[in-house]
């Protein structure tokens, strides 16, 4: 079967930090830093980007629209 | 893999639509509002009408919904956003119209109008935001409020005897000879906000076949009202929103889904 | 040849609407305007012109409305009489703040409250001096006849789409109700070309989407709107100054009088001259913006002036206003939905300004 591996990008800047995308993802890559942006929001980012499968339920489901996913398809 | 090979154009799977604009949403952290708005607008795009929609923003924290959602738009006044949109829709029948609305916009203030453009068969569509509580004016009771919801006009919790009951708008809706599609979603979790996108789109197709009113009703969290967490606030819609509110299509085509 | 045809006033503004290129009317039934739709619905403007005609819920949804239709740029009226007015006024003042054109009719009714059916010009103040919250102004027609019933449908969405700004046809009972000859004029095509700089046609693909709203949670852009809409509220006043004079060349007492109490009036001043007493009339068109120098100028030159309205005096505040200090200025009126006769007119002429 073909592998998929992804990686997300978040607007850090517009990231709110609610952390609905932590819970939305399957394979527990996304966590909420340390840092804050600007506005003083933890902000979401991939913390295990080696699980990324690309599924985009993280972008799906912000609130903010601040993710945006890319995926590509590995042959085995 | 490294992540610089993965990042390209050519491997992008989702972005944020261009319908929806760049500004910064003036919604609280983890507030539904956000995804519900992003949906309405991917729904356009896709359906390609942009250039042939117009939207009624409502009053409540949606009022600014126009400096979000890159249609032409009017805001109207608490609860007259049916009676705007069927004076538009009058005037632009083969335009697509709808309204975005809140829990206290659209089921109390603007009862008579929702139900009366919703009796007349407006070929409209109406995105009803659930959320059971008054979040711009500060947490107060809603008529969609539940029994016992602690709220800052109810701070014992809703009491039926002296407050009333909780009001079933979309419930109501979908008896009317007028609507044709009328449905129920949320927006929590990945798999609820494609289902919710596919009422919504089936609400604006419906809208494109001049079928009559269609309704989505989007049970949604309000976790600054509600004074919780935004993941915790959901965990708390699905235990005690959706059992008093469940999910789901109430009317398709105009045909009542079973035991409704 | 003309084309005449003897009609109740709320008949003839409902012609007049559809002649004018009226592209839709929402109303309410209301006591006694309620031929204004009835004469719509009969007549299928859908048919004749692709007019709209809808009954709404309430005299709130109506406004509510015709603000989202003239947000499309269409020309869109309602009508009501004075508690459905009163309905209105939010909706009137989102009107005013957005900028959109519309036609409104009061056909007024004796008030407070539910009041009366029968005529009045107690919405006088709610008609030229807010109405609605904010800082607002209607331009308000006053119609004296049947003829400018349909007349003032054209004249009034004019001015709407000259200004960008709700135009109020205040009638009565009275003028609403009468029947006389009306001289009909040519149909008027529909507006086909709608101006992209504010109308909701859909954003065109490259363009800037359009916002139409009264909203502007920042204080200071709000301010510059409200500079924006007193300057245009100004160059109205300097521009639109509508009024009629009867009998002012030798005349030493004025009448002044809108409206049915105008042709009252009329009546009073053939009976005061043929017992030699020289009286004169202006008639205010627009009350607002009031004719406030044309009265100052007649002023100086009269014994007396009397403002004959069917309230308790509300034009007579105006008249004191632009008439200046002086000139013996009274008020007389009927209250309630009560006519005065033009033996009372000029028996209060007499009592208050040339008796005393």
């Amino acid at each position: 079967m073909a592998k998929m591996k992804g990686a997300i990008v978040v607007d850090i800047e517009k990231c709110k930090g609610c952390e609905v995308c932590r819970v939305a993802c399957p394979n527990d890559v996304i966590a909420i830093a340390q840092e804050v942006n600007h506005k003083g929001y933890h902000y979401a980012y991939q913390e295990h980007q080696e699980n990324c499968v690309g599924c985009a339920n993280c972008a799906v489901v912000c609130p903010d629209g601040v993710i945006t996913v890319y995926k590509v398809k590995l042959s085995d | 893999m490294d992540i610089k090979d993965i990042i390209k154009p050519e491997n992008l799977v989702y972005q944020k639509t261009p319908l929806m604009t760049d500004k910064t949403l003036s919604y609280c952290p983890g507030c539904g509002h956000g995804t519900a708005h992003r949906i309405v607008m991917e729904v356009i795009e896709e359906m390609g009408i942009q250039s042939e929609t117009i939207g009624v923003a409502p009053v409540g924290c949606s009022v600014l919904a126009y400096d979000f959602m890159n249609v032409d738009m009017v805001g109207a006044s608490h609860g007259r956003a049916p009676a705007v949109a069927t004076g538009i829709k009058r005037c632009w029948p083969e335009k697509f119209v709808y309204t975005y609305q809140g829990d206290g916009d659209l089921a109390a203030i603007g009862t008579a109008e929702t139900i009366h453009a919703a009796n007349r068969g407006e070929n409209i569509t109406i995105i009803f935001i659930n959320n059971g509580i008054y979040g711009m004016t500060g947490g107060q009771m809603a008529p969609t409020t539940l029994e016992g919801m602690k709220t800052s006009t109810s701070p014992y919790g809703r009491d039926l005897k002296s407050m009333g009951n909780p009001l079933k708008m979309t419930e109501l809706l979908a008896q009317l000879p007028g609507t044709c599609y009328v449905s129920r979603q949320s927006v929590h979790s990945p798999r609820n906000v494609r289902r919710a996108k596919k009422a919504i789109r089936a609400a604006f197709e419906s809208q494109k076949a001049n079928k009559g009113l269609s309704l989505v009703e989007i049970v949604s969290n309000c976790n600054s009202g509600w004074k919780m967490e935004p993941v915790a606030s959901n965990e708390w819609m699905v235990e005690h929103m959706f059992p008093f509110y469940p999910l789901g299509d109430l009317k398709v085509d105009g045909k009542l889904v079973n035991n409704q | 040849m003309k084309e005449l045809r003897l009609m109740k006033g709320n008949e003839a503004v409902a012609e007049g609407a559809i002649r004018a290129g009226a592209d839709g009317y929402f109303g309410y039934p209301i006591t006694p305007q309620s031929e204004v739709m009835e004469y719509l619905m009969a007549q299928q403007p859908e048919k004749r012109t692709g007019m709209v005609v809808l009954q709404a819920e309430s005299e709130v949804a109506a406004i509510n409305m015709v603000y989202g239709a003239a947000s499309t740029g269409k020309r869109v009226m309602t009508s009501s009489s004075s508690p459905g007015i009163s309905l209105m006024q939010e909706g009137i003042s989102y009107l005013a703040g957005a900028e959109l054109p519309c036609l409104l009719l009061n056909v007024a009714r004796g008030g407070p409250g539910l009041g009366t059916i029968q005529p009045s010009q107690a919405d006088y103040f709610q008609s030229v001096k807010g109405g609605g919250h904010g800082d607002y102004q209607l331009i308000v027609l006053a119609p004296s006849s049947v003829q400018e019933m349909f007349d003032f449908a054209f004249l009034g969405f004019d001015l709407a789409f000259k200004y960008r700004n709700p135009v109020l046809m205040l009638s009565d009972g009275l003028i609403g109700q009468m029947m006389e000859k009306v001289e009909l004029c040519e149909q008027l095509p529909r507006v086909t070309h709608f101006d992209r700089s504010w109308t909701l046609t859909g954003k065109p693909d490259g363009q800037e989407r359009n916002i139409v709203t009264s909203l502007d949670l920042d204080a200071s852009r709000q301010e510059i709107h409200n500079q924006h809409l007193q300057e245009k509220y100004r160059q109205c006043k300097e521009n639109e100054v509508r009024f009629e004079l009867l009998n002012t060349d030798d005349a030493e007492y004025l009448f002044v009088a809108y409206g049915s109490s105008a042709r009252i009036c009329q009546k009073a001043i053939q009976l005061g001259r043929e017992e030699g007493i020289k009286i004169g009339l202006l008639r205010p068109i627009t009350l607002w913006p009031f004719p406030a120098k044309p009265l100052s100028e007649l002023a100086p030159r009269m014994k007396g002036i009397l403002s004959v309205e069917q309230s308790a005096g509300q034009m007579v505040e105006d008249v004191r206003l632009s008439a200046g200090c002086g000139v013996h200025i009274e008020h007389y009126g009927r209250m309630g939905g009560m006519i005065p006769t033009p033996e009372q007119v000029l028996e209060n002429l007499k009592k208050l300004l040339i008796t005393k």
